[in-house]
């Protein structure tokens, strides 16, 4: 026990001091995840509202398609990433291994689905009538479909936490197609792996902690802006 | 409000994407006039990063030369294997046999002895299978006699590839409940064996730099068939022409510079009051009787 909250003593410490590195680790988490996250909702979030709002032949395949990618094991993800992006893989020409950017398309992978997945849920239990009324009040498709997530925003808003949560946890993909290089693909989770291969436990405690942190941070900025739209809604 | 709200969230991920490209944009904008391919990728062991000798060599040589050492740190046989395919541009390996084959076939060229230290085997304080002061090849006899846990990489490193040379040599098969592959890294590799108070082949470096965390002490040592080898090699440019073969050539001659070797000889003497690596920069395999 007495280890563990030192881990958090020192995590706070390190926050608190402004250790460049740690900064630095912190910083690049947030960009690669945050930037996943947003690509994930631009294509889950549509996609997830048009499967929820079409009838069409197929429409089952495609959704325990979805709801099987909202489970990807991230190392799978990551070897396949790492394979179109080698040097000599399909996408080496455009040099994106060992690059943030290679974290992000594999974040970006494993985030989607799972963004899809809950915005057609989301979506999908809101009340069926809803639509036929804006529809019928002369609303756009497009205005529609803009009501329609403002009111299953809920739902969504639980998707892109979830989705957020995900990446910025994950640590086999970002570990394969990033490389965990110091001062340039060294995320949280990476740099947790790294100190304990080096046997450094209290500074890979203290980084998971402040991974800990991080997220918590994150989701309760969204979960207060969920909250604050709701009463005002209400 | 609501849309104040609505604001903020934009804002907040606007705020990600603005920061994400500042973030890759930045390092070029830091060190103009420098090398034309700034990125040299090394595929290395994890006993380099694990001990912390490539925190200190790598800063030094980038600071220097301007180029940019992408370290993935994996076992050898994974860096070796990264080599064969061009996707690495240097390789800083111990697993001599893999790397002469490597050579052979024309994908790494300028294999050249950096440094080394020894493998040892440490074990439970009671040693239970009675090797202390014994040769490699009767501690492997009696570990495996008296089926006492033993550890091993299980992961094709040049720790993994020396452990199996040995058993080879004792003429045994290793197997049974006794014999855990875990498919670790050293580091993590020497915590599990000892939780588990058993036997583990390990490079000296990297026990050194974790003894504080591992209560086995060193039962064999001195054993000439447990000397660790260190090379360089570079990825053969004329086979991969996507290879950044003067970034590697710098890195590889400075790792055998006065100044290169002098930071290898003297890494770890403040700390654990011996070196870790010794130099061996003016050596040969020949000197090694290799």
């Amino acid at each position: 026990m007495d280890s563990i909250w030192q881990g958090f003593c020192e995590a706070v410490r390190l926050l608190a001091a402004g250790d460049p590195e740690v900064y630095e680790v912190v910083l690049l988490s947030l960009q690669v995840s945050g930037l996943a996250t947003a690509i994930s909702v631009i294509l889950g979030v549509p996609f997830g509202l048009w499967l929820a709002l079409n009838e069409f032949r197929g429409k089952q395949l495609i959704l325990s398609f979805v709801n099987f990618g909202m489970g990807l094991p991230p190392v799978v993800v990551g070897l396949f990433v790492s394979l179109l992006l080698w040097r000599y893989g399909p996408l080496g020409m455009l040099g994106l291994m060992y690059t943030p950017i290679a974290i992000v398309i594999a974040q970006a992978v494993i985030a989607s689905p799972i963004i899809a997945g809950l915005s057609f849920a989301a979506i999908g239990s809101l009340e069926p009538k809803l639509r036929l009324q804006f529809l019928s009040l002369g609303a756009t498709r497009l205005q529609t479909n803009w009501l329609l997530i403002k009111e299953a925003r809920l739902g969504l808003m639980a998707a892109v936490m979830a989705g957020f949560g995900g990446v910025v946890s994950e640590v086999g993909a970002s570990m394969m197609v990033g490389g965990n290089i110091r001062g340039e693909t060294r995320v949280l989770t990476t740099a947790t792996v790294m100190e304990v291969g080096k046997g450094n436990y209290e500074m890979a405690l203290a980084l998971s902690f402040v991974l800990l942190i991080v997220a918590y941070g994150v989701v309760a900025i969204l979960t207060y802006s969920q909250n604050g739209r709701r009463q005002d809604a209400g | 409000m609501k849309k104040q709200v609505t604001a903020v969230i934009m804002s907040l991920f606007l705020a990600m994407l603005v920061l994400a490209g500042c973030g890759t944009k930045a390092p070029t904008a830091q060190q103009p006039a420098q090398p034309q391919v700034k990125d040299v990728i090394l595929a290395t062991t994890t006993s380099t990063q694990d001990s912390g000798l490539l925190d200190v060599l790598i800063p030094a040589f980038e600071k220097k030369t301007g180029y940019k050492i992408k370290t993935i740190a994996v076992g050898s046989g994974q860096a070796i294997a990264m080599g064969e395919k061009g996707e690495a541009d240097i390789l800083l390996t111990h697993a001599p046999d893999a790397e002469k084959k490597v050579i052979e076939s024309g994908a790494a060229i300028n294999r050249r002895l950096i440094m080394h230290n020894d493998f040892i085997i440490i074990g439970p304080a009671a040693d239970p299978a009675g090797i202390k002061g014994k040769s490699a090849a009767e501690a492997m006899k009696g570990i495996a006699d008296t089926n006492s846990i033993f550890i091993s990489r299980g992961d094709n490193s040049g720790t993994d590839q020396l452990e199996k040379k040995l058993w080879k040599q004792s003429n045994i098969k290793p197997a049974g409940s006794w014999y855990q592959e875990v498919g670790t890294g050293m580091g993590q590799a020497l915590k599990i064996a000892s939780e588990k108070q058993g036997y583990i082949l390990t490079d000296r470096a990297t026990y050194l730099a974790q003894a504080k965390n591992i209560g086995l002490p060193i039962l064999v040592e001195g054993d000439a068939k447990l000397l660790n080898i260190y090379h360089v090699m570079e990825v053969n440019p004329a086979k991969y022409s996507k290879v950044n073969a003067a970034g590697a050539k710098a890195f590889a001659d400075f790792l055998l510079s006065t100044e290169g070797q002098s930071i290898i000889a003297s890494f770890g003497k403040d700390k654990f009051g011996q070196p870790l690596f010794f130099a061996d920069g003016n050596k040969t395999d020949k000197d090694f009787g290799l």
